[in-house]
């Protein structure tokens, strides 16, 4: 390569911009942010470093809010490898081998363009992974949508699965799980946060890190264009009437580039070629170039007249901000510069040396001959300003629908009348409940992704967890995504406790122990005092669980500014936690399997409704957990939206394994019946056994409460409520009921 | 004996293919470049699922130029056994080496998930351990399944038994509830004239042990395996 730096250019080569008050305005800056870019550079910054600041301070990529709570998070563990900060935690799961994981919001872009919007959420957390040196072996995804009487909800919907399927079928990742949501307020901003994880053996971490000076900074993958140019900008404010004007700000992807790239990254890193690596995400170029010099204490030079691009005339700003989709930066060591290139060209990739690593801790940019910028790395990836926002409790929560108790959460408002009134027909509310939209399969949906592909999936959707064998061993990964959005805008702190608590047993139930875990945080505008309250006490509340029960969180993604017209959605927590189930013959379906098993209740003396007590939860957890290991349970099922009622008929479904099966079942007369078949109480389990006496003797030294209800068999749910029939229903029908709840929303 | 699989640019389900091949055939497999111009020291070869060139234009309709597929087709031609998955179907016909072509599904939509086969015939190399009518349980994950025949093509397959596999339901009846995507008379996998080339859209490289939800993909690579043997 003929590659040659000249040298930094004399300050006074750099032409300041003019900078007004619109041009602070457009790139999201304030007065004060302005002043603190002019005392790092030491004069007025240039058009181009003026977008570059304004990218690197976005809230997305600057946490500058969010900042001061999240260090109230664990992080550490004895099985975490890498914490927040690099682009995926890591985490050691024996065998000498390790995965990498992380949630990442994509929701600005997929309520502006839901298909290309969602489809570039997966891409983006993919390459999060592959650039660790992980190949990604699952990917979930959590979604909220507004309801699905709207048209706009409905085409959003589509295009949101069209295309999570769309990219992650065709780059050859499984997904395995996820969770849907409707409410009101996602009808103007959709959530769509998307999960992956990778494997790899532990002792070949790769890291963004541009070690080495005079190394080569080597650009490879896609062409830069114009798209998706202030991505990360849009995604740090709310939307008003003009947000189909952004729609340009929306990046475009491309599965068969990705699969290309992940292939010949993975090469390239299997001949220890390459020093380090990172993807270009939010912030594009400027973003890797300038992390991964701050990460090495290192500067980094560029000449952007080498980058590939794919239009005429692209100015360095934009060249800089491009978050052009499927394109990697990489150092390599000086001399195996060639070997890089002969890997990436076998691939059919572009491959191009773009600048060098420095030693004085520079990002300097050259266009056409000219420093167009020339920033202190460390300044623009950590100097971001970090705000102390005003935290204010808002007067009114989202109030349950029963003062004590929370009822089918996700159910139409008029569903829940009938239920409180008089003479209820308890099986037409029964497949009522089924079939609402909170509550009904998702079968339409996750039938669209390919969630078997490389062949490790052992349960996917439509489980408790996703349960992914590791070939070569005899474990298995357990895999959940949580965010009870109701419970948590009733109570941000609890609801947080509660969506770990979840998570946590979602994984037990499938015969796992939760390891670790990642959180994508979903919220309005933090401007808002109000939305600050809900965020500082999500943290708490998260920190304290997460602390309980030993699953650090090893990173994650914040994502404000979910507001439209001024409203600001509920606040969103999602958890995503990984367990390890150490011998896969551990591995625990949520069915009912024979007929003749008896099926028991397993609850906290104490009841709660909308908080949790977290020693229950870990009394519960731990006597399914060991109840599994010896061989107790046949299934085991976490009761959550629409309770008990609606956790038998889970049970009863048809699945791969089986065909419906029936359960008779008896409701103990000293409880309330309808609190007892919907009422959503914390930390109850749902099992099938043989061997009811050894359970109920552990569950009593236990101190917790056990419910022998009856036996599965036949082809009809029955529910017994002294002495009468309450429920009496074919599992088929209810089954079809549950089944076409989604399509026949969408029709 | 020595399976190769071929990885065109896209491709992935060869690592699926390969561990099926490796670790529960328990049979010496190696990659094929897609590049490559020769098949030589290969008994079989596997066209494994994926999106080759991101199914972009059309499913096969790049990847049927790869080097490789010149020599895939001379291979046939003499006899060598060559079996295309989903993705790898799809490229056959394009490639001209089955009849028929893959129409997006009815519905228009991907899909992922367990479908029955009923076996039409256990006269071929994927077939040979079975029996006529057997049952298996075999997943599906494709956006374009359909075959599709003219008339007077769909007849000659039929008339020459070269159906392999109709997705029928759990009791083996093929009725139209049980087409998933549309395909004419639920066709789910055919071989050509010669009987060496099968192309069937559903995964038998998914359903190799019970854990995946069935093992009963093993039977059509071990009627491969016991084909290459009794040669």
């Amino acid at each position: 390569m003929d590659f040659r730096i000249d040298g930094p250019c004399p300050g006074d080569a750099i032409k300041a911009a003019m900078v007004t008050e619109d041009v602070l305005t457009q790139h999201n800056l304030t007065e004060s942010e302005y002043q603190k870019i002019v005392a790092i550079l030491k004069r007025e910054p240039t058009m181009t470093e003026l977008g570059i600041f304004s990218v690197m301070w976005s809230e997305h990529c600057s946490y500058k809010s969010s900042r001061v709570h999240l260090r109230r998070l664990p992080t550490k563990g004895p099985a975490v490898l890498q914490g927040p900060g690099e682009n995926a935690g890591i985490i050691d799961i024996g065998d000498g081998l390790a995965v990498a994981f992380k949630i990442e919001s994509h929701n600005h872009p997929s309520f502006i363009e839901p298909f290309q919007g969602a489809a570039t959420g997966v891409g983006g957390i993919l390459r999060d992974i592959f650039t660790m040196g992980a190949r990604p072996i699952a990917a979930m995804n959590s979604l909220r949508f507004g309801p699905l009487d709207k048209q706009q909800n409905k085409r959003i919907l589509e295009g949101v699965v069209g295309g999570i399927a769309f990219y992650g079928n065709c780059f050859g990742v499984p997904t395995v799980g996820g969770e849907i949501y409707f409410a009101d307020c996602y009808s103007q901003n959709p959530l769509v946060n998307a999960f992956a994880l990778g494997i790899f053996e532990k002792d070949k971490i790769f890291y963004g890190r541009a070690r080495g000076v005079g190394n080569p900074v080597i650009y490879v993958g896609a062409k830069t264009g114009r798209d998706g140019i202030h991505g990360a900008t849009m995604a740090s404010a709310g939307f008003g009437e003009d947000a189909g004007a952004k729609r340009p700000n929306v990046q475009i992807g491309d599965p068969f580039m990705e699969k290309l790239l992940l292939e010949a990254c993975l090469e390239a890193m299997q001949k220890g070629l390459i020093v380090g690596i990172q993807d270009m995400g939010a912030a594009g170029l400027t973003c890797s170039s300038c992390e991964m010099g701050a990460r090495a204490g290192t500067g980094v030079e560029l000449d952007l007249d080498r980058v590939p691009q794919r239009e005429t005339g692209m100015s360095a700003y934009e060249i800089m901000l491009s978050e052009s989709q499927e394109r990697m930066l990489l150092v390599a060591e000086k001399d195996k510069e060639k070997e890089v290139f002969e890997v990436f060209h076998k691939w059919g990739l572009d491959v191009v040396t773009v600048g060098r690593v420095t030693s004085d801790g520079f990002l300097r940019v050259r266009h056409q001959d000219k420093v167009v910028a020339e920033i202190p790395n460390g300044a623009l990836a950590d100097g971001a300003p970090v705000y102390e926002r005003r935290l204010l409790p808002p007067k009114s929560t989202l109030s349950s629908r029963l003062d004590d108790h929370s009822f089918l959460d996700g159910c139409e408002p008029t569903l829940i009348e009938t239920f409180f009134s008089e003479n209820s027909d308890w099986n037409k509310l029964l497949k009522l409940a089924v079939a609402c939209p909170n509550i009904c399969s998702r079968r339409w949906v996750w039938q669209q992704y390919d969630h078997m592909v490389q062949s490790n999936t052992i349960f996917g959707p439509g489980s408790d967890a996703a349960a992914i064998r590791v070939k070569g061993t005899k474990k298995a990964l357990a895999l959940t995504l949580d965010g009870p959005a109701y419970r948590v805008a009733r109570n941000p702190r609890e609801g947080a406790k509660m969506a770990v608590a979840e998570a946590c047993r979602n994984i037990v139930c499938s015969g796992g122990s939760p390891i670790a875990a990642t959180n994508c945080l979903n919220f309005g505008n933090p401007e808002h005092p109000e939305v600050m309250w809900q965020f500082s006490e999500v943290v708490d509340g998260m920190a304290e669980a997460c602390s309980f029960f030993g699953t650090p969180i090893t990173g994650g993604n914040v994502s404000f500014y979910n507001e439209t017209f001024g409203g600001d959605i509920y606040p969103t927590p999602v958890i995503g936690m990984v367990g390890l189930i150490e011998d896969i013959s551990f591995v625990t379906r949520s069915s009912f399997r024979n007929s003749g098993d008896s099926i028991v209740l397993i609850e906290p003396v104490m009841r709660h409704v909308g908080k949790l007590d977290l020693e229950d939860e870990r009394a519960v957890q731990n006597l399914v957990s060991s109840a599994i290991r010896d061989r107790l349970v046949e299934s085991a099922h976490d009761l959550s939206e629409g309770g008990l009622a609606v956790a038998l008929a889970e049970c009863c479904y048809s699945n791969i394994e089986r065909g419906a099966i029936g359960a008779e079942v008896t409701i103990p007369s000293h409880l309330e019946l309808r609190k007892d078949l919907f009422g959503e109480f914390s930390t109850r389990v749902l099992l099938s056994t043989r061997n009811v006496a050894e359970l109920q003797r552990r569950a009593e030294r236990m101190g917790l409460k056990f419910h022998d209800l009856g036996k599965v068999g036949g082809k009809r749910l029955i529910l017994n409520y002294e002495s009468v029939h309450v429920v009496d229903i074919d599992i088929t029908e209810l089954e079809s009921a549950w089944s076409e709840g989604l399509p026949k929303l969408l029709s | 004996m020595k399976f190769g699989v071929v990885i065109f640019p896209g491709s992935n389900c060869e690592q699926d293919c390969y561990y099926t091949i490796q670790s529960v055939l328990q049979q010496p497999v190696e990659y094929i470049w897609h590049q490559d111009t020769t098949v030589k020291g290969f008994d079989a070869v596997v066209l494994p699922g994926g999106f080759a060139y991101g199914d972009y234009l059309r499913t096969g309709a790049l990847a049927k130029f790869s080097p490789v597929m010149r020599a895939v087709a001379d291979f046939a031609k003499k006899g060598g056994i060559v079996i295309g998955i989903c993705n790898g179907f799809q490229i056959l016909t394009e490639a001209g080496m089955l009849p028929g072509a893959l129409l997006r599904n009815v519905g228009l939509k991907y899909l992922c998930k367990f479908e029955y086969l009923r076996t039409e015939t256990v006269d071929t190399p994927f077939t040979n351990l079975m029996t006529k009518g057997q049952l298996l349980h075999i997943p599906i994950g494709h956006g374009e399944g359909n075959f599709f025949a003219d008339s007077e093509t769909l007849k000659r397959i039929e008339d020459q038994d070269q159906v392999v596999f109709r997705y029928a339901d759990a009791h083996g009846h093929v009725t139209p509830e049980a087409n998933p995507n549309g395909s004419l008379n639920n066709i789910a996998g055919i071989v050509n004239d010669q009987r060496n080339v099968l192309g069937m859209m559903p995964h038998p490289d998914r359903a190799y042990e019970s854990i995946l939800g069935s093992a009963d993909g093993r039977w059509i690579f071990e009627s491969m395996v016991h084909a290459l043997v009794t040669r």
